[in-house]
């Protein structure tokens, strides 16, 4: 492999990572307030950049891309209110099975309204074959949307949960429910608030990667297997080292392009993750003392 | 479930089974036998997971897969031409065990394929041994993980058989032959599993003879010693462990058995249909099955069997539509919302207690 192929295959990796990054911090987010895996993820997605896609028609792509991310926010909060507010300490299986419900009426709603076609939003910058070159590498000014995006995303999200009073109260939700509660956060709203945040980067990934990956309905469902892969890749709850996974996983994915088949690269993420979950449950970056106090 | 009590069930279910095979033929609408023969096979996966998740408390979202194995490798094995590799070792051995049948192909051209009996337990044994190695890893997991393990294990199969030219890729398997169960004997004809209109009734009734059959077995496992070990299990993991139940070995066993359950249903609906597709491995089956478990009632074998018939029938005459998934989708969220115990668990009972006045409340 010559050194521009390697670079080019480097760069699609980092791109793909990204945006797994940002849906298995979209998991965490849940997760962390909750304790519960959201099933659902890779639908918001979906939603966000078919909202979008519709939304072009009517608006300018920057206000499109807001209003999308707005209205994914909402159906987030929505989701939370009807099917998960009030119900009291459900089990596990329950929750699993509840997500799993809300996940194909979410797909399947989407099939109903955009059919079965592909979609995708326009290039933000030029077109399909504008490039710029990195040295011998020919990179596409998308590629670089995506991962300034998602980088602003994640620098964002560090000073929300650090800085903001809000954030701090979804921490402390997070660490010890019931001590939180106990001094007077109102942990449900941190829950739907939390679900919000995890429905609006979300969407605003679909959105950035829609030029690249095109949306169509049922494209969440693999994108949620992977943002799962990543999460626990880097230790469920921990989103600075998802996103260290999340850019190993789609390095790892481009390079395998250049060994197995194409048809058999997403039973390769899937494959890490049983390797994973079968080794070290934990995550790479995770301590297993920590993950035996936490309740899967 | 007490033995008496049992065997009254079973017996009303062949009553059922006759029942519904003399009302179509009363009412005119024998092409209903179709649709239950299929859904009698989809019940057998459903029973097979409802013990696994109701009495184990294993969630597997993943029995797409096992079916699809099963299914596949019937297709495959009964239909895949060995003809060319007739001088390979292995066909060798084969043919001299006689697993191996001569044929023609539709151009007279000379065609050998292994006999659907040898493909049948062959598929439903690798099935079975998949279950076990997979098993061994995913069972240590729990909750969110072992729920993401079987999705997992779910796509991988589905992508695999996609993506194999072997398996037909996305077209799947067609005409695949006859499954002659048992030769004919005395007055009877012979028993064979295929979709032939003249065979319809005779295939109604192996189908739900299967389906009777798993059904007293899981009963009989249920009642057994292993049968309280796995809901102890269920209730607790450590209280079970703690009184000396091998709680690893129990799950193991109990995957494997619902594993083969799929398997043997996988291998008699492709012979049924003749042919088999990639949707059969997909993800929205899996999740399917797991409904159905769910509205039937985790920890109610009988409630399972009859909503995964019932409303796999329904599913299979076309009566929701376009809106198939999304029926089942809804029908997930509202019982694990309102009726995590399953459906039948309504208080009908009591509600019926008072319309009858005078019963004993």
């Amino acid at each position: 492999m010559s050194l521009d192929l390697f670079l080019q295959y480097l760069f699609a990796g980092i791109t793909y990572g990204s945006i797994y990054a940002i849906v298995a911090i979209g998991f965490n987010i849940i997760y962390n307030t909750t304790g519960i895996i959201n099933f659902a993820q890779g639908e918001f997605v979906m939603l966000g950049g078919m909202i979008a896609i519709s939304l072009l028609e009517y608006l300018p792509l920057g206000y499109a891309i807001a209003a999308a991310v707005l209205i994914t926010m909402a159906i987030g909060a929505l989701i939370e209110m009807l099917f998960i507010r009030w119900l009291e300490s459900p089990s596990v299986l329950r929750m699993i099975i509840i997500t799993i419900g809300i996940s194909i009426l979410l797909r399947e709603s989407a099939l109903h309204i955009w059919g079965e076609s592909i979609r995708s939003l326009p290039y933000f910058y030029g077109n399909e074959i504008t490039t710029f070159n990195l040295g011998s590498v020919h990179i596409s000014p998308q590629v670089v949307w995506v991962i300034v995006a998602c980088a602003v995303m994640m620098a964002g999200l560090s000073v929300f949960f650090r800085s903001t009073p809000i954030g701090r109260e979804m921490r402390a939700c997070a660490a010890n429910r019931t001590a939180a509660l106990l001094c007077g956060i109102n942990t449900r709203n941190m829950v739907t608030l939390s679900f919000m945040l995890s429905a609006g980067i979300g969407a605003l990934a679909g959105c950035v990667m829609s030029p690249i990956t095109y949306t169509q309905y049922d494209s969440g469902t693999s994108l949620a297997i992977k943002g799962f892969t990543v999460a626990i890749l880097g230790g469920l709850g921990n989103s600075l080292a998802a996103v260290a996974a999340g850019i190993l996983l789609g390095i790892i994915e481009a390079f395998s392009v250049s060994v197995v088949p194409l048809a058999f690269q997403d039973a390769i993420a899937i494959a890490i993750l049983l390797l994973i979950l079968f080794v070290k449950p934990h995550g790479i970056f995770g301590s297993s003392e920590a993950a035996r106090l936490k309740d899967f | 479930m007490r033995t008496p009590r049992k065997n009254i069930s079973l017996a009303a279910l062949c009553l059922v089974t006759v029942g519904l095979h003399l009302l179509t033929a009363a009412t005119g609408t024998q092409y209903y036998l179709t649709q239950l023969t299929m859904a009698a096979y989809y019940g057998l996966v459903v029973i097979g997971l409802g013990v696994l998740m109701g009495y184990a408390g294993q969630i597997s979202i993943g029995h797409a897969g096992f079916f699809a194995i099963g299914g596949y490798l019937a297709a495959a094995l009964t239909t895949r031409n060995l003809e060319p590799f007739r001088d390979a070792p292995l066909v060798r051995g084969l043919d001299s065990l006689g697993l191996l049948a001569a044929g023609q192909d539709i151009y007279g051209a000379a065609l050998l394929t292994v006999t659907p009996w040898a493909a049948c337990l062959l598929a439903v044994s690798l099935a079975g041994l998949v279950a076990l190695v997979i098993g061994v890893p995913v069972l240590k997991l729990r909750g969110h993980y072992l729920a993401m393990a079987t999705l997992g294990f779910g796509t991988i199969v589905y992508r695999i058989f996609l993506a194999s030219p072997y398996f037909g890729e996305a077209d799947g398997i067609a005409e695949v032959p006859a499954f002659p169960l048992l030769p004919a004997l005395g007055g009877f004809g012979p028993v064979v599993v295929s979709g032939g209109a003249e065979h319809r009734v005779l295939n109604f009734y192996v189908a739900w003879g299967v389906l009777i059959l798993g059904m007293a077995l899981l009963l009989n496992l249920i009642g057994s010693r292993v049968g309280r070990a796995l809901r102890s299990l269920h209730s607790s993991e450590e209280a079970a462990e703690a009184s000396g139940i091998a709680t690893a070995r129990c799950k193991l066993q109990v995957f494997v058995l619902s594993a083969v359950y799929a398997a043997l249903a996988g291998v008699l609906l492709t012979h049924f249909n003749g042919g088999i597709g990639p949707s059969e491995a997909s993800v929205m089956k899996s999740v399917r099955y797991v409904a159905l478990v769910a509205v039937g009632g985790m920890t109610n074998l009988w409630g399972t069997l009859i909503m995964g018939v019932g409303l796999t029938f329904l599913s299979l005459r076309g009566v929701f539509g376009a809106h198939d998934d999304v029926v089942f989708g809804a029908i997930l969220i509202a019982v694990m919302l309102f009726t995590p115990e399953g459906m039948l668990s309504l208080r009908l009972k009591e509600w019926a207690r008072r319309l009858i006045p005078g019963a004993r409340s």
